[in-house]
């Protein structure tokens, strides 16, 4: 379980997150939603630890993530930024081998070609394996980088907006192999999205910021209604069924 | 898994084969140009001819090839850790800095044994490439051509106010020389600095993956438990040190640390345990090849290594600089 409380972060006057707490399950897969600059991807990067909070705790899995060790936060969790400019000229296949770089240092043995192999056929990246990143499309990247952070093997993997640059068909994969993760191997997923679709219809349970604050939080089926939501958005939304899903309407 | 393995290494080893293959050939011939002669067939019993072997022909071979694999070294590590294709010490303020310390530790004490000069050198580059890099932050990473502009700008500040105080301490012939690298006076005893900056590269070798991971990005790198921070620091000190030390044996050589690394980048990319070796090969063979060029252009006479070089450089600059508009 990932413990947030009373997290602040951003200037005192104008917070861009201001006392939040919530609880994010372990072994679950858990949407941050909000409304544009609602502070989803700040807190995101709170936890990534790539940013140092104001004020306030986060803990995961009972390990105080302010002052854990860089090279055992590595081993416990995941992240995949959302915005991956990269500059450097480095092949998809090394690229998920550094993924590996927490538990070999860089010294890759059977277990570990093992793992990247898996990766890259599970994002579907074997054909790309020898091109460089620089030479890839944004959602082919995007799918390198993820490829990595699975690699890596962690009890969590932290997404910032992972379905920006996919397809239908490469976005709905994601989400897939995500809620297989989380059931078959009890990994905690936590991502930032903006479909709300995909948000209600693939996850366990939901944080909803909006304006740094928790708007309201807790598992998909009680906690995200269309009162809610639609408070949330400022838009109406409405929850039907679609084809035995759950379907947010919102469209028109 | 092995399968798995195999394309790793075949075709960078290619690359290293190749340029170790010219570099020997190279490297004998460069023992055989100068200005006196050396005859093949009495070599063996001719101790006049033995001597210039030791004393300048080895030496001087050695010398360039150490500085160009160092200073190729220490332009792709600078590029990783900036995050840019078109820095090097020389865009960097890095040499420029370096030069401010050389400046400051001739005036002040005139007699101070060269490894104390150098090393003045080395902190100063160290203090003006630490500058350079905090100004490199504050510029947005996708204006590509703006970081090494900048670069260029703040270089240029630096050595406006070393050429006011050389003009004002007499010193300016100094700079001249350090300005222009080159490798006529190198001799035995003359040198063997630049072992030191070879092995700073070899060093750097150790750190490749390091380099790599954090040409991914600051958030990358943190992720993956890397300590960012260590790795930095790490590569600036290793390029102000390398810097310095050809700087003070044989002067500035700007181009070698922008080229050689965007042209093996272009090769092989750029995860530098495959491609480091590679690099340092290039950069040697190059600086070697303009070495003897200038030996050879107008023979008995000698055109400074680093002027070649400058101009097979900036050609090979503005066709990198071309060609990546053409791209996209």
């Amino acid at each position: 379980m990932i413990d947030i409380s009373g997290l602040s972060y951003g200037p005192a006057a104008n917070p861009i997150l201001q006392n939040v707490s919530a609880e994010i399950p372990a072994g679950r897969v858990t949407a941050l939603i909000g409304p544009n600059g609602a502070g989803k991807s700040t807190l995101l990067k709170l936890i990534a630890r790539q940013m140092t909070p104001a004020g306030g705790s986060i803990r995961m899995d009972g390990l105080d993530l302010v002052q854990a060790v860089p090279a055992v936060l590595a081993r416990k969790m995941a992240v995949v930024a959302q915005h991956l400019s990269v500059a450097s000229r480095v092949r998809v296949r090394d690229l998920v081998g550094f993924g590996r770089w927490p538990h070999s240092a860089g010294r890759l043995g059977p277990a570990d070609h093992a793992a990247i192999a898996n990766a890259v056929e599970l994002f579907d990246l074997g054909g790309l394996q020898e091109r460089f990143l620089d030479e890839l499309s944004g959602g082919q990247r995007q799918r390198a980088f993820i490829a990595m952070a699975y690699a890596q093997d962690t009890d969590w993997l932290l997404l910032d907006e992972p379905l920006n640059n996919l397809d239908l068909n490469h976005a709905r994969n994601l989400m897939a192999q995500l809620r297989h993760l989380a059931e078959a191997q009890g990994k905690g997923i936590v991502i930032v999205v903006h479909d709300l679709n995909y948000a209600i219809s693939w996850s366990d349970h939901v944080v909803a910021l909006r304006d740094g604050q928790v708007a309201f939080q807790g598992p998909v089926a009680e906690a995200a209604t269309a009162e809610r939501l639609s408070a949330l958005y400022q838009t109406p939304v409405a929850i039907t069924r679609l084809e035995g899903q759950v379907f947010a309407q919102y469209h028109r | 898994m092995a399968d798995l393995a195999a394309p790793n290494t075949a075709a960078p080893r290619r690359w290293l084969l190749l340029a170790a293959v010219l570099l020997v050939p190279l490297a004998l011939f460069s023992l055989l140009v100068g200005a006196g002669p050396l005859p093949l067939d009495t070599l063996l019993s001719d101790p006049q001819a033995l001597r210039v072997l030791a004393v300048s022909r080895i030496p001087r071979t050695a010398a360039v090839l150490l500085t160009g694999a160092a200073m190729a070294v220490a332009g792709v590590i600078m590029q990783l850790l900036v995050r840019n294709r078109f820095v090097e010490p020389g865009t960097t303020g890095t040499s420029e800095a370096a030069m401010l310390g050389l400046l400051a530790v001739t005036l002040l004490a005139p007699g101070a044994p060269i490894l104390v000069k150098m090393l003045a050198a080395a902190g100063a580059a160290l203090a003006g490439t630490g500058v350079f890099m905090l100004l490199a932050r504050c510029i947005p990473p996708h204006q590509v051509l703006l970081i090494p502009l900048s670069g260029l700008v703040y270089g240029g500040l630096l050595m406006a106010v070393a050429t006011f105080i050389a003009i004002e301490g007499g010193l300016l012939q100094y700079l001249g020389v350090w300005m222009s690298g080159e490798f006529s006076g190198i001799l035995a005893g003359r040198y063997e600095l630049l072992w030191l900056a070879g092995g700073l590269a070899l060093l750097a070798y150790f750190a490749a993956d390091q380099f790599t991971i954090a040409g991914l990005g600051r958030d990358v790198s943190l992720n993956l438990g890397l300590r960012y921070g260590q790795v930095l620091g790490f590569g600036i000190i290793t390029v102000s040190l390398v810097s310095s030390l050809v700087i003070v044996t044989v002067g500035m050589l700007p181009f070698i640390g922008l080229v050689v690394p965007n042209l093996v980048s272009r090769l092989m990319g750029d995860n530098l345990r495959e491609s480091l070796p590679v690099v340092a090969a290039a950069g040697a063979g190059l600086l070697l090849v303009c070495d003897i060029l200038g030996r050879l252009l107008r023979y008995p006479y000698e055109i400074p290594a680093g002027t070649v070089f400058g101009i097979f450089g900036a050609a090979v600059f503005l066709y990198l600089l071309l060609g990546r508009r053409a791209g996209g």
